[in-house]
């Protein structure tokens, strides 16, 4: 299901900030036709490059399909689903980062290492904030594992709304972030010195470089199905289900081109500062919810 | 029986100063190997199916003077660590000291054979000693031994002076360790056995602070790190893995002994334990990402680990305290676990850094660059160490941050109020500590291995023959065996931490071993998934054209190797970030306005070690000072020297006299 609404996100986001900037915009799947188009290309390989760089986009959809298994859809479990289950799934997105990274130096070009760089310093910001939040709902549901973290989480009280409120948005700045989307970086730029996610992967072409927005692809929906599923309520039907998870991946969509189409790109050097604050944020969740335990355990 | 053991190892020694230098890695194999293989036997029972096991050995000619060998889970799973690393090292030194056994005579490299063989041994019997004052004697021997290792460049001043650094720091921790010995023992039975006796009755934390001390001084806990990021550096790189692998974990060891023996302060100790670990964590990764050096980087890692290391120890402590047996039992386990897993990912890493460091005739990561290309094996080891040392998975490192992760997951819900606050606060510290080690490791790789060569050295070099890889492959394979098949490791590991820390009722592992066994599946999936994927790609690139063209430079055509990212810069946003904890030294000299002709400009800058400097440096330039002040008493003149007593003699009748005393 994640995999579906992966396909359609994307155009969905380019529709929506089509509309909001006047113009009509290209077709839903046009993004999915330009894979295709790039799958029957050639590749253009540089010398300098080494084995990590032609396995590198290989490793990074495998892990973002990995940390899929072990996302829950609607009240559906995770088809892998262990105890601290989200931990390994931090990680193994790393892992793919990890390799990113380092076919973004293996080119050995300036720009690139550049854009690694702040790939690197940023994801080391954010990860801290999502353990954080996770660890915050593991301590207040007293259940370990994304499917049963989603499928008990309820809004139990006041305090529980205003940090599920929280929650929700810091896990749509986060998937902003772990996405090199607005306000962190603009898919949409064209100046190499001003790109993250965009200038590592210059050097990519054909299937390597469609195998990359997959996994950009599937990244984004599957932090978009995180969302959805606490919204999904249990005691429904399984097409129920579905159809609302869908639904809700759709206005995920939506939400996040009306998102970039009104908010501009921070400065490079104030981007520290703004994940710093979601990690502020996520502390102001935990605290909530810290209180909200003992509040009403008393 | 021990008249034959003693005398076969004086044999082997004397043959090792005997035959001419090309020979003496093949002869020194055969103690090493005798007692690897001993010393595994009767460790192999301990951690496998828990039966602490106790012999004597006789001393010959001393009439009947014995030591006492206890060898519990404990020190046996010390045991087989440091055997596998011994084996790992041996077969590793003979490629690391090629290069030098021209440039030193043949007994230096008999002394460096044979103080490796004493380190080894001296590690055994610091695991095996219950008694204090073997204990001590054996972590005199090590620390001698390594010293001679350190040193074993011994042409470079600045490699003489940290041996000495080191030498002295050590010293220091002996001698607290002898303290705390003294503190807690009854007369005439000095050691670990009277330790619960001691803190039965009297108030623990002190004296755990003192063999805290001591022991921290040898792991490189901060603030006493200080000897370890210049003594790795210094010395050849199989003794740097060694060490670093290895001998640090003594520190561990101790530590390990020590809360097993304390009785009821638990939660003051692993609170204290906790905070102390996971600033030694932060602090080493920042102080890695800043470095220049290969080897200093992987010394500062060191530090990191064993904040990771103490982490699991300080949890698994306030798991004691709280009663809460999977905290206790993950905690314990995960730091002993990273120990293995540190000593594996660590010594492969600085072996991979020794055939680099070897090869290009640099230790710094700035002149480095493109060397996947040449030595596409060590590239390839390196890579793995790095994975690993993440703690990505599938690989070990994972594994044993995972149960530390695992442990405060499980118990943040029932944790009480400040329980929850401070696992959070463990959590966000081990995150932190994790991404800092992949922005360092993507720097370390990526800058040294990948891109286009920054010198002349680099493009020259090549990598050693195939055989040398033999003790690198095997710690591939542990890496790659925990990091699959993690149950197997664990399950031993957990009965024993269950046995040895956990006083009633032993927690449950079942549900704790099918998480593993989930965690083995994923890993096994995520593979299927990267070949698949890799398979797929080639499928599809195959029938199509394929060209190569220089890498885009927006247009740029004439790219040079110096206009790469290097190390400096791409070190450079975190070092920002982390201000007053990381500092880098720049001196430059800039061009002035009224310069017509300029002269060359240059600039360089090196990483400043904050702590130090503030704990050690200035103390002591002030305390030199302070005593330049007296030094006029200090004339030379004898005649004044008698002056002196003298004065005292009088000072002490008047003082009498006034009924002062």
């Amino acid at each position: 299901m994640t995999l579906v609404s992966a396909l359609i996100i994307p155009g969905i986001i380019i529709r929506t900030k089509s509309l909001c900037s006047g113009r009509k915009g290209p077709a839903l799947f046009q993004p999915l036709f330009d894979a295709g188009v790039l799958l029957r290309k050639g590749v253009v390989l540089s010398p300098v490059t080494t084995l990590v760089f032609r396995i590198a986009p290989s490793v990074s959809l495998a892990s973002v399909l990995t940390a899929v298994l072990l996302v829950p859809m609607g009240r559906q479990d995770a088809l892998l689903s262990f105890s601290a289950d989200f931990v390994y799934f931090t990680y193994i997105l790393a892992l793919g980062r990890f390799f990113m990274i380092l076919a973004a130096l293996d080119t050995g070009s300036s720009f690139e290492g550049m854009g690694a760089n702040r790939e690197a310093l940023y994801s080391l910001l954010v990860e801290p904030v999502f353990l954080l939040l996770l660890g915050t709902y593991a301590m207040f549901t007293g259940y370990t594992s994304f499917s049963e973290i989603f499928s008990h989480f309820y809004f139990s009280n006041n305090y529980a709304f205003i940090a599920g409120i929280l929650g929700f948005y810091l896990l749509i700045q986060i998937a902003m972030v772990e996405n090199s989307r607005l306000p962190v970086d603009d898919p949409k730029t064209h100046l190499e010195l001003t790109m993250v996610h965009e200038v590592m992967i210059l050097d990519y072409s054909g299937p390597d470089l469609a195998i990359i927005h997959f996994s950009t692809w599937i990244k984004f929906a599957l932090y978009g199905a995180l969302v959805s599923n606490s919204l999904v309520p249990s005691g429904w039907p399984v097409a129920l289900q579905t159809g609302l998870f869908l639904l809700l991946q759709l206005s995920f969509g939506i939400i996040i081109g009306l998102l970039e189409s009104f908010r501009a790109r921070n400065k490079m050097t104030k981007n520290p500062q703004f994940i710093l604050t979601l990690t502020a944020i996520a502390l102001l969740v935990f605290t909530i919810m810290l209180l909200s335990s003992y509040m009403s355990s008393k | 029986m021990e008249f034959l053991f003693i005398g076969f190892f004086i044999l082997s020694s004397a043959l090792i100063l005997a035959v001419p230098a090309g020979r003496k890695h093949l002869i020194s194999g055969i103690p090493l190997l005798v007692l690897l293989v001993i010393s595994s036997w009767v460790a192999m029972p301990a951690v496998f199916s828990e039966e602490s096991s106790r012999f004597l050995f006789r001393i010959p000619l001393t009439g009947m003077k014995t030591v006492v060998f206890s060898i519990d889970a404990l020190s046996g799973f010390f045991i087989l660590t440091v055997n596998f690393n011994a084996l790992t090292t041996y077969l590793f030194a003979g490629t690391s000291l090629a290069g030098h056994l021209n440039h030193h005579r043949p007994i230096w490299i008999s002394v460096h054979y044979l103080s490796f063989l004493l380190l080894h041994a001296s590690m055994l019997l610091v695991c095996t000693q219950q008694s204090a004052f073997p204990f001590l004697l054996s972590w005199e021997l090590m620390t001698l031994s390594s010293f001679l290792l350190v040193i074993f460049d011994h042409t470079s001043r600045t490699n003489l002076k940290t041996g000495i650094n080191y030498l002295v720091q050590m010293h220091l921790s002996m001698f607290l360790l002898l303290m705390a010995f003294l503190v807690s023992g009854e007369k005439g039975s000095y050691g670990f056995d009277s330790l619960p006796a001691f803190f039965a009755t009297h108030r623990e934390f002190p004296l755990f602070l003192l063999f805290f001390a001591g022991f921290g001084i040898k792991a490189g806990m901060i603030p006493f790190h200080t000897w370890l990021p210049d003594a790795h550096p210094s010395a050849p790189s199989h003794v740097s893995g060694f060490m670093s692998g290895v001998m640090i974990k003594m520190g561990i060891y101790g530590i390990f002994r020590v809360i097993s023996a304390v009785q009821h302060d638990f939660l003051t100790i692993g609170i204290f334990v906790l905070v102390i670990s996971l600033a030694t964590g932060i602090y080493g990764v920042l102080q890695a990402i800043v470095q220049h050096d290969l080897k200093k980087l992987l010394a500062y890692h060191s530090i990191e680990n064993i904040g990771i290391i103490g982490t699991g120890i300080g949890l698994g402590s306030i798991g004691l305290a709280t009663h809460n047996k999977d905290l206790a039992l993950l905690g314990f386990a995960g730091g002993l676990l990273h120990v293995l897993n540190h000593s594996l990912f660590k010594s492969l890493l600085f072996f991979a850094a020794g055939n680099v460091c070897n090869a290009t005739r640099t230790r710094i990561i700035d002149r480095m660059g493109g060397l996947a290309k040449k030595m596409p094996f060590t590239a390839f080891f390196f890579l793995l160490g790095s994975l690993s040392i993440c703690g990505l998975p599938p690989f070990n490192g994972f594994i044993s941050e995972y149960l530390l992760y695992l442990g405060m997951i499980l118990n943040i819900h029932q944790a009480g109020f400040y329980g929850s606050i401070g696992l959070i606060m463990a959590i966000l510290g081990l995150t932190l500590i994790g991404g800092l080690a992949v922005f360092c490791f993507t720097k370390a790789f990526g800058i040294a291995f990948l891109g286009t060569a920054r010198s002349d050295a680099c493009k020259l070099a090549v990598e050693p023959p195939p055989p040398s890889f033999t003790g690198l492959m095997l710690i591939t394979a542990m890496i790659i065996a925990i990091g699959f098949a993690p149950v197997v490791f664990v399950k031993p590991l957990l009965s024993a931490v269950n046995a040895t820390f956990i006083p009633v009722a032993p927690a449950t592992l079942t549900p704790l071993l099918q998480n593993l066994g989930m965690i083995s599946l994923s890993g096994g999936i995520f593979v299927l998934l990267v070949v698949g994927i890799f398979l797929l790609r080639r499928l599809f690139s195959a029938p199509r054209t394929k060209s190569v063209a220089p890498t885009w430079a927006c247009g740029f055509h004439a790219p040079s190797a110096r206009m790469q990212y290097t190390a400096t810069s791409y070190a450079d946003n975190v070092a920002g970030l982390s201000g007053a904890l990381v500092s880098l030294n720049k001196e430059m000299k800039q061009i002035s306005p009224g310069e017509i002709f300029p002269e060359p400009a240059n600039f360089t800058s090196h990483p400043v070690e904050k702590l130090e400097e503030w704990l050690v440096n200035r103390p002591f330039t002030a305390l030199r000072r302070l005593l330049r002040r007296i030094a006029f008493l200090q004339t030379g003149q004898i005649r004044h020297y008698i002056l002196y007593p003298f004065l005292f003699l009088l000072l002490i009748f008047f003082l009498t006299l006034l009924n002062l005393l």
